[in-house]
């Protein structure tokens, strides 16, 4: 049992933070925000020279085979600063499933270049209707000789503007799901480009009647990798939660101490400390549990289902709490486009429906709960 | 990072559970597991095994007779014994009392009590509270005025758990009335049979005697029975308090209030199904597992903190919140599950030794523990007045 970080680990921390307190202040996000989304920014160029890309992949496949506490150390950074680059989106989850799935061949074309930063991808995973059951797929994979045809519509699809390719998973005549990549640009592809509730770019992608060469199919069964992906990318998500979190707690209780109403600073009021003092509870508790998200991964399936579904859980209903009481006790100010913290509100709360809500999640601990 | 227990600490787990199973007499282990009241005489039958094995004194160093644990041993330790129905130590003497008198006490304090304490020849009580002192705790009337060689105490002393059975009682007492709150207040040792105490009885909600009001009238103190210097008894009384919020979170007991839950609400059936199926009662019973995992890994993230040279400090009011808040929860699930069942209240099998048929004893004590369980987030410092601490200490609010 040990929850101290290596020397390398704190390294990594500190590096990280200096860089998102230097690159990404208010301003700088909105700027950043705001910039077109094809090229890789400065700020991901620089991820890659520090190797951060490279980090969350095995060495097998060209990574530096970092854990799930060097993950979290990254996602945690990102979340504090709010940083708007798809780290999870466009890197961990599509590469992920990549290395999961990929032959050599598609590994040099699509995986190499996503790790050195000169290219991102995206992973078109939900559709219509499917809420946020990544197996209720309608859409089509058909073979014809030695091409593949494909139709369907994936919903909320992260980073779509920005991915040189999509990975996209199909119903095939098997019965299975399949797994595609897709380059941007592909005849029968149309985009409808929108921003999240918390200003991420995503979009809906239509498939009409797409035709791919069979090199583009990176599986035919790609159901247990997709559950390996997922559970990476929730506790990736629980890490990212944290650093918002703990920077939504750090901003309002500046804000209570700073400002003045009946002649006392606010942080004089027991009730609003009391507040403070609960939002602070749920953090450390989802800490807890984001540390036992993030030390599961190399378990077996269930057992790291099971701890992932119950982190996710607890972690979104912590979000949306600390959310709402951020914008509580900043009063008026917390309901402004101005006021910062009101961002991380929305970050928040949006991290809650990401990967499946706290609902979702319940009911997989319910469905597995142990009752010996 | 990672959450595993060692090798070795995995084997100490076996060691004490194999114990425990071995030297937990079998009537004792019952009376806990229906929530019976135990006398006495079970309390110090246990205590002398445990005392006989040298793990009394858990939270001991080596050099006063206790086992040499660290944190993670204590709370392997912990879990175990909660898990096979065995009595929680009473802790005055033991994780109270002893701690005060090893930092602060005098050689002659440490060698005639501390043995006295690891031996079971001692029982101790706590006279901190009064009627006027609750949270409040510095606000305390209770006078000891010096005359000569002893102190004469006057006041009144609440809350003394199980001072019924009590030889001995440490308390906070005001020696000097004009010094600012803190500071005019001394700690001592009282031998209750000193003339002039009276304990009466307070009979809790579930119709349980575990408290008392101690009743201090003219009672003469020697003064070699201060514990450090006169004034000085707020810092040994803040000293104790941190002893006695560490493994306050009662994570063992709440991990076996689940497995009992859970077990109960399978085994129990709802129009034909079993209860836990019910899903707004399902539901509850998976939202307390939430709760326990985070609290779980909070409470490894402390121990680690510990056992790495950090002092338990604010965390352990966090702890104390939420653990607090699981076990009431999960006290109330079990009334629930239990349904009419639930309703007969049958004090003298519960405080008592009388009999009663099988079927009512399984589920006698639901109720009765339901409303003791409200005192988890009384005691030890209100909830409210921890969720203050932290406000202070660790937001600097």
């Amino acid at each position: 049992m040990d929850f101290a970080l290596t020397d390398e680990q704190r390294m990594l921390e500190e590096t990280l933070t200096r860089l998102v307190a230097d690159q990404v202040s208010p301003t700088q996000r909105r700027a950043m925000l705001d910039a077109p989304r094809q090229a890789p920014s400065t700020l991901w160029r620089t991820f890659a020279e520090l190797g951060l890309l490279h980090m969350p992949f095995s060495e097998a496949v060209g990574g530096l085979g970092g854990d799930g506490t060097d993950l979290m150390i990254i996602m945690q950074a990102l979340g504090r600063g709010l940083v708007p680059e798809a780290y999870v989106a466009g890197l961990v989850l599509p590469g992920q499933l990549l290395a999961l799935t990929a032959n050599s061949v598609q590994q040099t074309r699509w995986l190499a270049p996503l790790l050195e930063g000169e290219h991102q991808l995206a992973l078109a995973w939900q559709e219509h209707g499917a809420r946020y059951d990544a197996f209720a797929v309608s859409t089509q994979a058909i073979k014809h000789n030695v091409q593949w045809r494909l139709t369907g519509r994936k919903d909320v699809v992260l980073n779509l503007e920005a991915a040189a390719a999509y990975l996209v998973t199909a119903r095939l005549e098997s019965g299975k799901l399949g797994l595609f990549i897709l380059p941007a640009g592909t005849p029968g592809l149309s985009l409808h480009l929108y921003r999240t509730m918390d200003d991420q770019a995503a979009g809906d992608l239509t498939l009409d009647d797409v035709t791919l060469p069979d090199e583009n199919c990176l599986s035919e069964d790609v159901s247990e990798a997709l559950i390996d992906v997922l559970a990476l990318g929730r506790a990736a998500l629980c890490a990212d939660a944290i650093g918002a979190m703990e920077e939504a707690c750090d901003q309002t209780l500046a804000y209570l101490k700073d400002r003045k109403q009946f002649g006392l600073p606010l942080a004089t009021f027991q009730a609003l400390q009391h507040r403070m003092v609960d939002m602070h509870l749920h953090l450390e508790q989802s800490r807890s549990m984001a540390i036992l998200a993030c030390t599961s991964l190399s378990l077996p399936a269930d057992e790291r289902d099971y701890k992932i579904a119950a982190a996710k859980a607890y972690c979104g209903e912590s979000a949306r709490f600390i959310a709402e009481q951020a914008i509580q006790l900043h009063g008026g100010m917390g309901m402004t486009e101005e006021c910062h913290v009101a961002h991380y509100a929305k970050h928040l709360v949006m991290f809650d429906h990401y990967l499946g809500d706290s609902d979702y999640h319940l009911e997989t601990v319910s469905d597995q709960l142990s009752v010996a | 990072m990672n959450l595993t227990f060692s090798p070795e600490e995995q084997a100490f787990r076996a060691q004490v559970r194999r114990f425990l199973a071995d030297a937990l007499p079998g009537d004792i282990r019952e009376r806990v597991r229906l929530g019976r009241h135990l006398r006495a005489d079970d309390h110090l039958r246990w205590q002398n095994i445990l005392s006989a094995q040298g793990w009394l004194a858990a939270n001991w160093p080596t050099e006063h007779g206790g086992p040499g644990w660290g944190p993670v041993e204590r709370h392997i330790f912990d879990e175990e014994c909660a898990a096979a129905h065995a009595p929680t130590v009473v802790p005055f003497g033991v994780n109270m009392v002893a701690p005060v008198i090893m930092k602060f006490g005098s050689p002659e304090q440490q060698q005639h009590y501390l043995p006295r304490i690891l031996s079971n020849q001692d029982w101790w009580c706590q006279g901190y509270s009064e009627p006027g002192a609750g949270s409040d705790l510095a606000g305390l009337n209770t006078r000891a005025v010096r005359e000569g060689d002893h102190y004469i105490v006057n006041g009144q002393k609440t809350w003394t758990t199980l001072g019924q059975h009590a030889n001995m009682l440490f308390c906070l007492v005001r020696t000097n009335p004009d010094a600012k709150k803190q500071a005019g207040i001394s700690f001592l040792l009282i031998d209750m049979q000193s003339p002039g105490i009276t304990v009466r009885p307070i009979i809790t909600l579930d119709g349980a005697h575990e408290v008392n009001e101690v009743f201090l009238d003219n009672v003469r103190v020697p003064v070699e029975n201060r514990v450090g210097e006169e004034g000085q008894g707020w810092t040994c009384a803040k000293f104790l308090l941190t002893h006695e919020r560490t493994g306050i979170a009662g994570l063992g007991h709440a991990k076996q209030a689940l497995r009992h839950l859970k077990s109960l609400a399978s085994r129990i059936e709802h129009r034909g199904k079993p209860l836990l199926a019910l899903p707004s009662f399902r539901l509850r019973v998976v939202k307390a597992e939430l709760e326990l995992m985070a609290l779980e890994v909070t409470n490894l993230r402390v121990i680690a903190a510990t056992r790495d040279g950090g002092a338990p400090g604010a965390e352990s009011s966090l702890l104390k919140v939420r653990g607090s808040e699981l076990r009431q929860e999960l006290s109330e699930l079990t009334r629930r599950a239990l349904g009419p069942a639930a309703l007969p209240f049958f004090p003298d099998f519960l405080h008592g030794d009388a009999p009663l048929d099988d079927a009512n004893a399984q589920s006698a004590s639901a109720s009765a523990q339901y409303f003791n369980r409200r005192k988890l987030s009384i005691y030890g410092g209100a909830n409210e007045i921890q969720k203050s601490i932290v406000a202070k200490t660790i937001l600097e609010m």
